[in-house]
């Protein structure tokens, strides 16, 4: 025990051993905060997309990133009728209404895309409404006219007759442009208006609109292709990477050294059945089998770690817990230990093991970053567990949608910065640990 | 060394008794290295196939094949549907047959077995090589040179800059150079395609310099110097990708090795005589060193041999690392199994070349008739 706290104490004259042990502390903290601020069942239902996204826009770039290179891109701007003044004209069997959808627009940017999402609960004959666009120089543009369902998406930006007459420009372009300009177009900021008039076959029954201008910029990590969050993922990456690479390092290493201790201990045929198992292991692939269990059975986290832990029990790392172990066999403490009685597995367990752990700390320290980027490495390969959120699938999306060709370097940089950032804690830390406890290097 | 006769034994016997002890040794060890190729190969193919439940999938994808055959040849439109099906269940038969899956899984996972061991690799189930051959010696043959051109140059490459970087940096130790290699060594944590995706994003998008994937230009340019050339400018990136990512903890751990074995008595024996730095350094540090130099040199040569599928998948390379990756999602097996086997004999051999070249090379580990 007192060697430990030496070590510790000695630990603290190691600049880069501190740095480690503050990013380690940063990446636990931000676990911790994860797990508690998005239950798990919540990031997986978040994570899983779908509707619960078509508020966000499509791989839009993080905010601060915009605004540090002076950029001035919007965010999403959304319009919902239940702010608006609504002017109501009731007439034989309806009503009239006219709901105008009025925001102020003042970006450099264009929006990357218009949707205007209509609800019309409780109507025995469904209603319609033409639209029309209302720009700060008064100009008056029609987008149509709608028959409205339940519950409806109008994509204004896919509308291509309006593309046609805004002169070739994508309606969500040439709906906020400067008029008649021949250059590049330019954002006309000021009031617009999106004037809703609809005729209600129904005395009470409501119309929800929304109006959304998506933006090109959304909150501290951007979206993906699926207009999923990336902060989602981003933020449970952490824990999934730490607990994967702590278990897997946890579980090869305390393994592996109880079976090289089983061995020197009992030695004979068990011990020669270890050295075999060691060596027909070092023939089979860890990575190929990986990817063939994640192909053929499941590519569940777990399992993986599973089969992770399960190669690396006999893995080559035996053989230098042996060699270490063999000297301490013959020691005179063990054959004391003997003398009063102890049994085979106190000696193992209590005598033999605990003389070579701190050897082991600066090994393990550092094997945790190794299972940390084999788990990203298997996501990149499309491997990566269906649900969970974790860094190495948000590449693996990013990679498969091309993402540095389409220069949404974001979506690379993120998870790869988070990769880097855990791999360098600890492999600091663990270099420094090496230099403490490693009796080898001490001298030096 | 020789416990039973305590007088000197004549020359001539002590060498014929030591090469007896040397084939008797061998002898063993080959058997059992031959053992381990054995299982592993075995467990190998049992994975690959699932335990047999490939061919569940196997089954499902030979019927609809057949199926989608029949219907799709004009041929056969009008045909009665009874006469079709019957065509079908023929087809079926047929390809059954020629894959042997009637028989139980057991059965052809040791015949499997002993082809793979016999090195008879047999023919891809799915995969063809680029000429079109199905036979998996060919499919493996041409992915080779990819994977030896660019692995065998970044590992050589790290090898003697690690080695000859760490002689000189553990001749200098505490200089500045060899802070910063010790500052720098903890970058390693990344592997080589984690380095690769930056590299390409700089060298490829935001600085258009070199191409970002592939192996060369398509379509591949005329006369061999610019085939070549462009086979040089595809090569740079993963190369530096892969140099960057090992090299430094390489040489760390290589300076370590060195310092720790020039710290020895002997050599401070031989300083204290003062011998030349060159002398010193060449037959006091190098010469008892050079077995576990070899050893690392020899198994990294092994590994050139399974490439690396991320980074190959990474950079589009068309070596075999993509090349067992495909295998596995095509599910083919004769593939899989091919790659693993032949990666198994070349580990086995090296193993067995080292430990003939240690016992010639380390005076200590003498032959004992085996275990130590």
């Amino acid at each position: 025990m007192r060697r430990w706290l030496g070590g510790m104490r000695e630990l603290r004259r190691y600049p880069s051993a501190i740095l480690g042990m503050v990013v380690i502390a940063l990446l636990v903290g931000l676990s911790l905060y994860t797990v508690i601020s998005i239950p798990y069942p919540q990031a997986l239902e978040l994570w899983r997309g779908g509707d619960q996204w078509r508020m966000t826009p499509a791989n839009a770039e993080p905010v601060w990133l915009d605004r540090l290179t002076g950029g001035r891109e919007p965010t999403t701007i959304t319009v919902s009728s239940d702010d608006a003044d609504i002017e109501e004209q009731p007439f034989e069997g309806g009503r009239r209404l006219r709901i105008p959808l009025t925001f102020e627009y003042d970006y450099e940017g264009f929006p990357s895309e218009i949707n205007l999402f209509l609800r019309a609960e409780g109507h025995e004959q469904r209603p319609f409404a033409r639209l029309l666009w209302e720009t700060p120089d008064g100009r008056e543009i029609s987008l149509g006219g709608y028959r409205i369902g339940r519950e409806d998406r109008v994509s204004i930006s896919q509308d291509r007759t309006l593309e046609r007459r805004l002169g070739g420009m994508v309606p969500h372009v040439g709906l906020l442009a400067e008029p008649e300009t021949q250059q590049a177009p330019q954002v006309q900021p000021g009031r617009y208006t999106l004037m809703l008039d609809a005729v209600v076959f129904d005395e009470q029954a409501d119309i929800e609109a929304n109006l959304v201008l998506y933006g090109r910029v959304h909150g501290i990590a951007g979206t993906d292709h699926q207009r999923r969050d990336l902060s989602v993922a981003l933020m449970w990456g952490t824990p999934v990477a730490l607990a994967f690479g702590l278990l897997a390092a946890v579980g090869t290493t305390v393994t592996t050294l109880i079976v090289a201790a089983v061995g020197v201990w009992y030695r004979g045929w068990i011990d020669a059945a270890i050295q075999r198992l060691t060596e027909v292991n070092m023939i089979l692939p860890l990575l190929p089998v990986l990817v063939m269990v994640g192909t053929l059975y499941s590519t569940s986290i777990w399992l993986m770690l599973g089969v992770v832990v399960l190669l690396g029990i006999f893995s080559a790392g035996i053989k230098m817990y042996r060699a270490m172990l063999l000297p301490i066999r013959e020691a005179p403490y063990i054959e004391a230990a003997q003398a009063y009685g102890a049994g085979n597995l106190r000696i193992v367990m209590r005598y033999l093991i605990p003389r070579i752990l701190p050897v082991l700390i600066p090994t393990f320290v550092t094997l945790i970053p190794t299972f940390v980027f084999l788990e990203a490495s298997l996501a990149l390969l499309g491997l990566g567990d269906p649900v969970l959120p974790t860094w190495g699938k948000v590449l693996n999306d990013a990679q498969a949608q091309s993402a540095l060709y389409n220069g949404y370097y974001y979506w690379v940089l993120e998870p790869a910065a988070l990769l880097m950032l855990t791999g360098l804690g600890f492999a600091t830390l663990g270099f420094a640990l090496d230099r403490v406890f490693n009796p080898r290097l001490r001298s030096l | 060394m020789n416990p039973e006769s305590p007088v000197q034994p004549p020359a001539r016997h002590g060498l014929m008794r030591d090469l007896r002890r040397l084939l008797v040794y061998s002898g063993k060890r080959l058997l059992a290295l031959f053992l381990t190729v054995l299982v592993g190969v075995y467990l190998t193919i049992v994975v690959a196939n699932m335990g047999g439940e490939v061919d569940e999938l196997r089954m499902v994808q030979i019927r609809s094949e057949a199926a989608e055959m029949v219907r799709a040849n004009p041929d056969f439109q009008d045909m009665p549907s009874e006469e079709r099906n019957r065509l079908i269940q023929r087809q079926v038969e047929l390809e059954v047959e020629r894959l042997r899956l009637d028989e139980p899984f057991m059965l052809r996972s040791i015949d499997y077995l002993r082809q793979a061991i016999s090195l008879d690799l047999g023919r891809a189930e799915q995969m063809h090589s680029d000429r079109g051959s199905r036979e998996v010696y060919d499919i493996i043959v041409e992915r080779l040179p990819a994977t030896l051109l660019l692995f065998g140059t970044a590992n050589l490459l790290v090898f003697f800059v690690s080695v000859f970087m760490a002689l000189s940096l553990s001749r200098h130790y505490g200089s500045l150079l060899d802070r910063c290699v010790i500052a720098l060594a903890p970058s390693s944590a990344a592997p080589g395609w984690f380095y690769g995706i930056f590299l390409i994003l700089l060298f490829a998008f935001v600085f258009p310099l070199l191409p970002a994937s592939g192996m060369v230009a398509a379509p591949p340019p005329e006369g061999t110097w610019a085939y070549t050339l462009s086979v040089l400018r595809h090569m740079l990136l993963p190369l530096a990708a892969m140099f960057v990512s090992q090299l430094f903890v390489s040489i760390y751990s290589w300076r370590t090795f060195f310092l720790i074995h020039s710290s020895e008595d002997y050599v401070e024996m031989a300083r204290a005589k003062g011998l030349p730095v060159g002398l010193i350094e060449r037959r006091y540090i190098l010469r008892p060193t050079l077995a576990p130099i070899i050893t690392s040199f020899l198994l990294m040569l092994v590994g050139l041999w399974s490439g690396a599928i991320i980074l190959e998948q990474v950079f589009n390379w068309p070596g075999l690392g993509s090349l067992l990756f495909q295998a596995i999602g095509h599910r083919d097996t004769p593939v899989i199994i091919g790659s693993v086997v032949i990666f198994a004999y070349l580990l086995a051999l090296t193993v067995f070349l080292l430990d003939i070249l240690y016992a010639l090379l380390d005076p200590r580990i003498r032959i004992e008739g085996g275990e130590r």
